[in-house]
């Protein structure tokens, strides 16, 4: 694929932009590709570890439990951890994005994708759970795609710490929590950018056309 | 605000306004019983989206196979444009129903008669498609006796025996992650929601609770939240025009409750 070029197309230059979707359940697809559409993408289900690794764009949604959806990919662990190693154009979606990290207290004994150090945990009791709402969003200022706005979560899980390598953004629920973190393409975010309204969308717009290394 | 067995609410109120669809169009009646037309379920959600709507819900109220299909033509179209969570619900009778409902574009799906029928639906439900997805609806009628409240099924005709807190409690346990509570005896009144019931459900339920049945007022909304709800449920005072969701939100926050900011919605 020529690095060179605008990342809005694909290597193939025929102009269409395309998501490969690594859909490891029912849930959440249907608002993910909506979304995708609506930015005049493509989405399609990724088809074999190959298209994971040179895919111009790959999203992994929402769906299902920490355990089930590591389950889930299957095959396709190796080729996104290398993926996600290269930094290319990766997008993960709430339990997408718990994956990156090496355990979760929802699936006990199971490893995640142990790309970022650290565990997700449940919220505690003092708040309601899930957290099922809009909350505030505040920014890295070193973000390429994240501004200050309020994002759409539905989760009982997060992450509350994590190197600050990973230009993390965060939010608060009882207590500080991450709401987004990235490196290069490969942008992770806890709430629902898809269900997110206009910032949503703008987050979206950004991942997908901002170069993958580069200035803000 | 923090009642006993409910963790802080520390989000801003959900102002969720509800389309009663049958047959590819909305509907709205008066204690589950007279209908009126109210408009298009698509034009309708993007214009309460615009004014700051923070959900949708659809719910299915066709009486017919037929009317039904057309109503997950709804929910596909809808949620193409919509750029909000979408809850839909209505006659799901199991696992497949609601598998289709995702797959058609809901975010979340309520199920009312048919956990009645078979509680483990929800642990299913939760297990296969996350707790996040699974909204318990619950219709609560005030006892004769006006000891408490029992569970009804099909628009008020009938009661189960059920008492309605003790469903909401288990149906927590078996993994509802959120109950979307219904007063039978509010529903389409604008004499505000059912508060008594609204704290007693709150006392022993610790996932969100949406307020459904009775809001004629911003003030309703108001007394809602201080009785434990998390969102709320509206949809006559939308539908004939009597108020906006903008409005609502500009009063909600005159009277001091946290809203989603109307102005930052681009």
């Amino acid at each position: 694929m020529n690095r060179c070029q605008d990342s809005i197309t694909n290597g193939d230059g025929t102009g269409e932009r395309t998501v490969s979707l690594l859909q490891t359940g029912v849930a959440n697809i249907a608002s993910v590709r909506a979304a995708l559409k609506r930015f005049g993408v493509t989405p399609r289900a990724v088809a074999s570890p190959e298209e994971v690794l040179t895919a111009p764009f790959v999203l992994v949604p929402g769906v299902g439990t920490f355990g089930s959806s590591i389950e889930a990919l299957g095959d396709y662990v190796t080729p996104l951890k290398e993926r996600i190693a290269a930094r290319k154009k990766t997008l993960l979606i709430c339990v997408g994005f718990q994956l990156l990290f090496t355990e979760s207290e929802e699936s006990p004994g199971v490893r995640g994708l142990g790309v970022i150090e650290g565990a997700v945990r449940r919220f505690p009791t003092t708040v309601a759970v899930p957290q099922m709402g809009w909350n505030r969003v505040v920014a890295n200022s070193a973000s390429r795609y994240v501004r200050d706005g309020e994002a759409y979560y539905a989760n009982s899980y997060r992450v509350s710490e994590v190197s600050s390598e990973w230009c993390p953004s965060w939010s608060d629920y009882g207590s500080p929590f991450v709401s987004a973190i990235e490196c290069g393409g490969v942008l992770g975010c806890q709430f629902h950018p898809e269900l997110s309204s206009g910032w949503g969308a703008g987050l979206l717009q950004r991942w997908l056309e901002s170069p993958e290394q580069g200035e803000r | 605000m923090k009642t006993e067995n409910q963790g802080t609410n520390v989000l801003p109120v959900r102002v969720i306004p509800c389309l009663d669809v049958d047959g590819g169009r909305v509907k709205k009646g008066v204690r589950f019983g007279e209908l009126v037309e109210a408009g298009s379920p698509l034009e309708l959600a993007l214009r309460y989206e615009a004014e700051g709507a923070d959900e949708l819900v659809v719910l299915d109220i066709s009486a017919t196979s037929e009317n039904r299909s057309a109503s997950l033509e709804t929910v596909v179209t809808v949620r193409e444009n919509l750029t909000i969570p979408l809850t839909v619900g209505g006659g799901v009778r199991g696992v497949g129903d609601v598998e289709r409902l995702l797959l058609a574009g809901a975010d979340k799906v309520g199920v009312n008669t048919a956990a009645i029928e078979r509680p483990e639906l929800l642990s299913e439900l939760a297990k296969r498609f996350g707790a996040q997805c699974t909204v318990l609806a619950i219709d609560a009628k005030k006892r004769a006796s006006g000891d408490g409240w029992e569970v009804v099924t099909h628009s008020g005709k009938r009661s189960t025996g059920i008492d309605a807190v003790q469903w909401a409690k288990r149906g927590q346990e078996l993994g509802a992650g959120e109950i979307l509570l219904t007063s039978w005896d509010r529903d389409g009144t604008g004499w505000g929601y059912d508060c008594e019931l609204l704290r007693e459900i709150a006392h022993v339920a610790s996932v969100p609770i949406i307020a459904s049945g009775g809001a004629g007022a911003a003030s309703h909304m108001v007394e809602a939240v201080s009785s434990g709800a998390t969102a709320v449920l509206v949809a006559s005072m939308l539908h004939f025009g009597r108020t906006t969701v903008g409005a609502l939100k500009g009063e909600l926050k005159q009277q001091g409750v946290k809203v989603r900011d109307v102005s930052a919605i681009n």
